[in-house]
């Protein structure tokens, strides 16, 4: 596969099959804790949503990273979730509806002694701005986007979103919406995107574990996060939260290890001829069938078919890391054709620029 | 043969033909040649925007226009002397413009009755005596060129194709060019095709010596260099001089450029320019679209370089979001807009300047963002540093307006010396202030300081959203806002107290009547004015470089004189500025074909100004 090159900060993540860009920012000096990334500023999210919990799930991650706070950046765009930067103490730039990876490819294509952050939502990636999304995704800038998916639109008083299933019955749908959903990750993998991972926001090891890998990767890398709306679309995700039945829907992707699933392990998910997947019983199962998860095939087809398997009711639904490939990133290509230009026609002289061409002297 | 020769102080020349005739190439060839020997020149490209329309037809017609002269001219012409008519649709397209006696070249060979049945011909113009008020030369241009290149090793396509060569050669015998530069850009050109390079050569070379043999030419043209200030100099394009200050804007402040573009036409060769010169530090970054493109240079604004995004059309209303944003956040930004007639996508390769309230009005909310204009092609550089000086030291987004006359004329330029250029600084805010606060103003420019992530100690975080005056946290307080909204305003006024008064000219200083302009229509009412005075007449002019904010001393011009003329390509738009701000009676004279002013019009609508007093 590829170069295995060294991990940035020797962080085992799950990704590990890349160069990670995170050795060209500036380690912080002491060591950080969870106080150091917040704000004085009030947290103004409806009480009980997803969001608080993401937030501090990322505020306890980031001092694992050691990395200078102020070469730490979050952008976002508009919606409840794009409120995310205020509430870091690093640098941060609310932007608008939609633009944020536009903006922040402008801000890691200049600077690659930042980790950038891209907080968005389903709204937010997939709708106003889903060009820029996959734009991003194609071009692997080195982006670390959360997509904080909760199916509505929440700022806005619960329209529904994108990712809404067809026939939601919302404010500007009473008759229920007619608009087949985004699958995001089935998006992502299809724009060329080479990290492609779900988590959930009550679930902080899971999520922590995800933002670790996505942390190291080399170029950008789509998290989507299930997120509860509890004022408009609240309990979305509850098979996945609910203790008695989670672990019968959920499905763990580990890379190198069988799928295989279920409160008592008991089902495993087999490659059908067509390149789909099929639940199975362990127990009548040949074992050699049993798909093993390979976030690292270069060939995106077994992650697109993971990617389908999320039926909207929720009866099985993987989590975790579908992709991570290692593929050059945007910015390390472009700084690359800036040191190549100076190499070989040494640094630009502007008199000499401007005097290039036919002249003449009078 | 000897020929006569004859001296003439100035000439235009219209090369027309097929877009695929290659007359964009032949008129830039002509102007480097003409640009060599001293001419004092002025260009104006005229083509289609679809790159190939049907052969032969009125819409795929390609023209361009060469002003060249021994004294210092303004615009390139308002109507040839000579044109070059490569088939029966360039004649048809252009012959309007020809005014009688004019010299008409035409190529005989496309003139079949199928081309000219094209065209709505239902006989040969050159045959039926319906040319006869002007002095037509009659060529075979294609078949003698055949001729020429029948030794070569070339199709009859790619000798057919070297007419153009041909052509040129002829003119630039019948008008004394010097041929060097064109043979050493042919040999380049063609470096991995030698013996299509050799071809072209060649038809080029019999096309020079055709003119010296034949008897069809019985006089050949002198025109003397022009008297120029002592320097090096060289032709430039508007779009090449914008780019070119915008390196030397990276250059004189040591920030990064940053440029995030979108193709559309006629922006587009700025960023084919800048993306030549990485060497520089220069990054160019080829957006998905529109929004991107400004979005993309407002984040590298924010990371602390030069953020830069060019445009034209449609493209600058999409940017409009962003541009609201740069303002809010109030980062450095340079939104460069080539202006071209609109609405929509309206007329892709034709200039207006009918983007003036969209940039000074054309966000929601209010949102104040100085505003400048280049008056020439070479004029791009200088307005480009000032757009620059401007941006960073009062951290707002600036919109340059040039337009697709500016965009693709051409003119000599004397090369500046670098080392004079002014030098902007940065200013970056220095790390480790205690109670640092991004949005407490400086008390002179009331510009923010700019604190770029990796700055320790001065995290913060910027938005759209209101921003409290001074720590710059979200607020919604009724008076917070009331006050920012002004602050906002107040910096963007107070920069008339940074930029040059408005200069008038007049030689007499007893004008009565005022021509005030804008942009790119500064050669044409500069010619215009030339002639009113050379009639005898008085009248003073003025150009504004500045229109957000307007030089402090506008509206003192503007009282000094009985009358003042605003000429514009659009509807008015200085005007309803003019007025609305200062209660001026102004006199709008609007035209909007998609081309410059010609200097005979203004010549007119000055003097009907003067005869009314």
């Amino acid at each position: 596969m590829s170069d295995n090159g060294v991990n940035g900060n020797g962080v085992a993540g799950a990704g590990g099959n890349g160069r990670s860009l995170l050795s060209l920012v500036p380690k912080a000096d002491g060591k950080q804790t969870l106080k150091d990334f917040k704000t004085d500023q009030e947290v103004r999210w409806c009480p009980g949503c997803g969001d608080y919990a993401i937030l501090a799930a990322v505020q306890s991650f980031l001092p694992e990273l050691g990395l200078r706070r102020e070469n730490i950046t979050f952008v976002s765009g508009i919606g409840c979730s794009s409120r995310f930067p205020y509430y870091m103490n690093t640098y941060g730039f609310h932007s608008i509806h939609g633009r944020a990876p536009a903006i922040a490819t402008g801000l890691a294509t200049s600077r690659p002694d930042l980790s950038v952050w891209v907080v968005t939502g389903d709204g937010d990636a997939l709708s106003i701005g889903g060009n820029h999304l996959i734009h991003a995704l194609r071009r692997n800038v080195n982006l670390k986007i959360l997509l904080f998916n909760n199916r509505i639109y929440g700022l806005t008083k619960g329209q529904y979103s994108p990712t809404s299933e067809i026939g939601k019955i919302t404010k500007s749908t009473p008759m229920g919406s007619l608009d087949a959903p985004f699958n995001p990750l089935s998006l992502a993998i299809g724009a060329e995107g080479t990290f492609v991972a779900r988590t959930i926001d009550s679930d902080r090891k899971h999520l922590q574990s995800v933002l670790r890998a996505a942390a190291q990767h080399r170029g950008t890398a789509l998290v989507e996060i299930y997120q509860n709306c509890n004022i408009f679309n609240d309990g979305a995700f509850e098979p996945l939260k609910d203790a008695a039945v989670r672990d019968d829907v959920t499905v763990r992707l580990e890379h190198g290890e069988p799928i295989v699933f279920g409160a008592e392990r008991t089902k495993a998910l087999r490659r059908t001829p067509t390149g789909s997947f099929e639940v199975v019983n362990v127990a009548d199962a040949d074992p050699a069938e049993i798909a093993v998860h390979d976030a690292h095939n270069p060939d995106p087809s077994q992650a697109f078919a993971l990617s389908r398997l999320d039926s909207p009711a929720f009866e099985h639904t993987p989590i975790g890391i579908f992709r991570d490939v290692d593929r050059p990133s945007y910015d390390e290509l472009m700084r690359e054709q800036l040191d190549e230009a100076v190499e070989q026609q040494g640094k630009g002289d502007l008199a000499a620029l401007l005097g290039s061409g036919d002249t003449w002297r009078i | 043969m000897t020929k006569q020769v004859q001296q003439l102080d100035r000439v235009i020349i219209r090369f027309a033909g097929d877009s695929g005739d290659g007359m964009q190439l032949t008129g830039d060839r002509f102007t480097q040649e003409t640009a060599a020997f001293g001419n004092d020149l002025s260009t104006l490209p005229n083509f289609p925007a679809e790159i190939r329309a049907p052969a032969g037809t009125l819409p795929g017609v390609s023209s361009f226009q060469l002003h060249f002269a021994d004294h210092d001219i303004l615009t390139p012409g308002d109507a040839p002397n000579v044109l070059v008519a490569m088939n029966p649709a360039a004649l048809k397209a252009n012959l309007g413009d020809l005014p009688r006696g004019a010299d008409l070249i035409v190529n005989t060979d496309e003139f079949t009755k199928r081309n000219l049945a094209k065209v709505g011909y239902a006989a040969d113009p050159v045959q039926d005596g319906s040319l006869a008020e002007y002095r037509v030369h009659s060529l075979p241009l294609t078949s003698m060129t055949v001729t020429a290149l029948a030794g070569f090793e070339i199709s009859k396509k790619d000798a057919e194709r070297a007419k153009n060569m041909f052509a040129l050669g002829l003119l630039s015998w019948l008008y004394d060019r010097p041929t060097e530069g064109t043979v050493t850009f042919l040999e380049k050109k063609f470096a991995r095709k030698p013996e299509i390079m050799k071809a072209n050569i060649a038809a080029f070379q019999a096309g020079w010596s055709y003119g010296e043999t034949t008897e069809a030419f019985s006089v050949r043209y002198e025109i003397k260099p022009a008297e120029h200030e002592p320097g090096l100099y060289r032709n430039i394009t508007g779009n090449v001089a914008l780019a070119y200050g915008l390196v030397a804007a990276g250059q004189q402040s040591g920030l990064p450029i940053y440029l995030g573009s979108y193709p559309i036409t006629p922006a587009s060769d700025i960023l084919h320019e800048l993306s030549k010169h990485k060497r520089f530090g220069i990054r160019t970054f080829q957006a998905e679209d529109e929004i991107a493109a400004v979005g993309a240079a407002l984040g590298a604004s924010f990371g602390g370089s030069l953020g830069v995004t060019t445009t034209s059309g449609p493209g600058i209303a999409l940017k409009s979001e962003t541009i609201g944003l740069g303002v809010a956040t109030e980062l450095p930004l340079l939104v460069i807009d080539v202006q071209r007639a609109g609405p929509s996508t309206g007329l892709p390769t034709k200039t207006e300047q009918a983007d003036l309230l969209q940039a000074m009005h054309g966000r929601n909310g209010e949102a104040p963002v100085p505003v400048i204009a280049p008056r020439s092609p070479s004029d791009c550089f200088d307005a480009a540093l000032e757009a620059a000086r401007i941006a960073v030291k009062y951290r707002t987004p600036v919109i340059l307006l040039s337009d697709g006359y500016l965009a693709n004329g051409s003119e000599p330029w004397r090369l500046p010396d670098v080392a004079s250029l002014p030098a902007i600084e940065p200013n970056f805010a220095p790390p480790g202030q205690e109670d640092f606060q991004p949005f407490r103003r400086d008390p002179e420019t009331l510009a923010r300081p700019w604190a770029i992530p990796g700055t320790a100690g001065l995290e913060h975080r910027i938005g759209g959203l209101e921003k409290a005056d001074g720590t710059g946290n979200i607020s919604y307080d009724p008076a917070n806002h009331d006050t920012m909204v002004r602050l906002r305003q107040a910096k963007v006024d107070g920069i008339a107290r940074d930029i040059a008064p408005l200069e008038v000219d007049d030689p007499s200083g007893e004008a009565r009547v005022l021509v005030l302009g804008w942009g790119g229509t500064f050669g044409a009412i500069s010619a215009g004015v030339r002639r009113v005075r050379n009639a005898g007449h008085r009248v003073a002019q003025a150009h504004l470089r500045h229109l957000n904010p307007f030089p402090a001393n506008l509206p003192e011009v503007l009282r000094s004189y009985d009358k003042v003329v605003v000429p514009e390509i659009n509807l008015g738009q200085l005007a309803l500025l003019l007025r609305g701000r200062y209660l001026v009676d102004v006199i709008g004279y609007n035209q909007v074909r998609g081309l410059p002013f010609k200097a005979e019009e203004l010549q007119g609508v000055i003097q009907d100004v003067i005869d009314s007093e």
